[in-house]
């Protein structure tokens, strides 16, 4: 029997999982996927807690729904501002971006 | 009142912000500059129009809520996105390109705030924060082809992105454990003694996403790189304005969805108001850029606001209302210089302002009093909004800290005075001309003086606004 426990110990491991990609990698679009993972667990939180707690109403659902949308606006920015980057240093690499520091 | 009665501000702030969109594309190349006067015009309307609805209160759907508290802080967001537009004029110009989206951003990032400080339901928050972020983010990029700005942009996104995933996680356990996102549901089952370990947990997420927006020590990190490498306007439009944001989300979560579980929290508070106090004004001493002194500066005055959300009190919260908005104007005020300082010498560093006073008296001036007022000396308003803050951790017992914060503030002076000591007494670079300010500069220049020193020497009528804003809030 799956309970809502499962599903949220799911969206903590992905969490995790994504905070780490976001705070180990070098390349700033799999930083961009790592924060993807983050919102994703907080879809698979906000889907079993609307499901197990009040299936009546679509609350955590729409919520889903509208943080979704808010990740693929992010996305689109972010990417945007990471060829940006790229145009003038020819990498994409965070732990170059060391201009200003101090 | 009808709804759309109650939202007017909101609205208006839409279709001036999607209209400058749309214009941008229609105006001919070369004529522009008129975009930036059509934006600057049309938030001092739609500043008029928040003032007259200044006592407007009620709820729209459930989730958004109009109350003093609310139009306050719109009127604060209003005041710094005008001084933001008519600074911008020459520095956008010069970009020559993109004007019309410039504007736009600027009105939409001021949409997403005043909907953070009226949303009453967490979904809300969470589209209101993210308008204000990703448009920022976007604002920070602008200077296209700089090399530092492309660095700041990178750095805002990957980091506000971060937080936002961090709140976003705190906010979707605290509806687990609440079962509703509205935030009048939240109180009652928080009234009702129900603090469970989950909600615990989806706290401490929230306290450190919007300590992140706040730029409170220790997650100021950002600020200091985003604030040298974004456009300068932009720069002082985000130190204001995005921090007042994130302090009227924070007080509408803590105060009345968390606020029976003060006890819990409180202590947190503390720490990030001891670090941002201590750190901000520490660092900022070595600093040569004066961009990120007032980086540093503005993280040391995120810990002075939350000095009113340890007091905890309708005092506290008439400081903080009181202290932002004056904040503004000392902030806006030494953007401004900078930003044309920057027009003239293409610089920010602090060692080339030498001679700024003989160069341009009305710029040092400005730079000098609105410093001043940062410090908090008096007769300038900035004294006026610690001593109020100070006397709200004083009544809770909270005298070590006030103390604490008094000695920063004079550890604060030191490095204010000594950009005051290069502009003064410093001598101008040989062949250096006079700087001319624009006209519309000049006014917001002398405007946001005169508010320092009106509300300085004669405070009452803006502490009785901020304080009956404050006793609205609690009801």
């Amino acid at each position: 029997m799956i309970t809502l426990n499962h599903y949220l110990m799911l969206g903590g491991v992905l969490f995790v999982i994504g905070l780490f990609g976001a705070l180990a990698k070098k390349n700033a679009i799999a930083v961009l996927m790592g924060i993807e993972l983050m919102l994703n667990a907080v879809n698979i939180n906000l889907a079993a807690f609307n499901r197990f707690l009040n299936p009546d109403k679509v609350v955590g659902l729409v919520f889903a729904i509208f943080v979704i949308v808010v990740a693929a606006v992010e996305v689109a920015v972010g990417l945007a501002i990471v060829i940006n980057l790229y145009r003038q240093r020819l990498n994409t690499s965070v732990d170059e971006a060391d201009w200003l520091k101090w | 009142m009808p709804v759309w009665e109650l939202l007017s501000v909101e609205l208006l702030t839409a279709f001036l912000g999607l209209g400058l969109l749309v214009l941008g594309l229609l105006v001919p190349k070369g004529q522009k500059r008129g975009l930036g006067y059509l934006a600057a015009l049309g938030l001092v309307g739609i500043a008029a129009l928040a003032f007259a609805l200044r006592e407007a209160q009620g709820v729209v759907w459930e989730g958004y809520i109009i109350d003093p508290f609310g139009t306050y802080f719109k009127l604060l967001f209003l005041f710094a996105a005008i001084l933001t537009c008519v600074s911008s004029f020459e520095y956008i110009g010069r970009l020559g390109n993109g004007e019309g989206e410039y504007y736009a951003l600027i009105i939409l990032s001021t949409l997403g705030m005043m909907i953070l400080a009226s949303a009453g339901e967490l979904i809300t928050l969470y589209l209101g924060l993210e308008l204000m972020t990703i448009s920022f983010c976007i604002l920070a990029t602008y200077r296209r082809g700089d090399m530092k700005s492309a660095e700041a942009g990178i750095k805002y996104i990957i980091l506000g992105a971060l937080s936002s995933a961090i709140l976003l996680y705190g906010l979707s356990l605290l509806y687990g454990s609440t079962g509703s996102t509205l935030i009048k549901d939240i109180s009652l089952v928080v009234n009702s003694g129900g603090v469970t370990p989950l909600m615990v947990v989806g706290m401490i997420f929230l306290l450190g996403g919007f300590a992140f927006k706040m730029a409170a020590v220790p997650f100021h990190m950002w600020a200091p790189d985003v604030y040298e490498g974004a456009p300068t306007p932009v720069t002082a439009f985000l130190s204001v304005a995005s921090k007042a944001a994130a302090f009227a989300a924070f007080l509408r979560v803590f105060f009345v969805a968390l606020g029976d579980s003060h006890p819990l929290w409180a202590e947190v508070i503390v720490a990030l108001t001891i670090l941002s106090v201590v750190v901000g004004n520490l660092v900022a001493i070595p600093q040569k850029n004066i961009k990120r002194l007032l980086a540093y500066s503005s993280i040391s005055q995120a810990g002075y606001l939350l000095l009113g959300i340890v007091a905890f009190s309708t005092l506290g919260v008439g400081a903080i209302l009181y202290h932002s908005m004056l904040y503004v104007f000392a902030n806006m005020g030494a953007f401004m210089v900078a930003t044309v300082f920057y027009n003239a010498d293409k610089s920010d560093e602090i060692q080339d302002y030498a001679g700024l006073a003989r160069r341009s008296p009305l710029l040092a001036a400005v730079m000098l009093f609105s410093l001043l007022s940062l410090a908090g000396i008096p007769p300038l308003a900035g004294f006026v909004s610690k001593f109020y803050l100070f006397m709200a951790v004083i009544d809770q017992g909270y005298i070590w800290l006030a103390i604490l914060a008094v000695l920063m503030s004079m550890v604060s002076v030191y490095y204010y005075l000594q950009v005051v000591k290069v502009m003064y007494l410093g001598d101008p670079p040989p062949g250096r001309p006079a700087i001319e300010v624009p006209l519309g500069v000049q006014i917001a220049l002398a405007c946001s003086l005169a508010v320092l020193f009106l509300f300085g020497i004669y405070p009452t009528p803006l502490t009785n606004y901020a304080f009956s804003s404050a006793a609205a809030f609690f009801h």
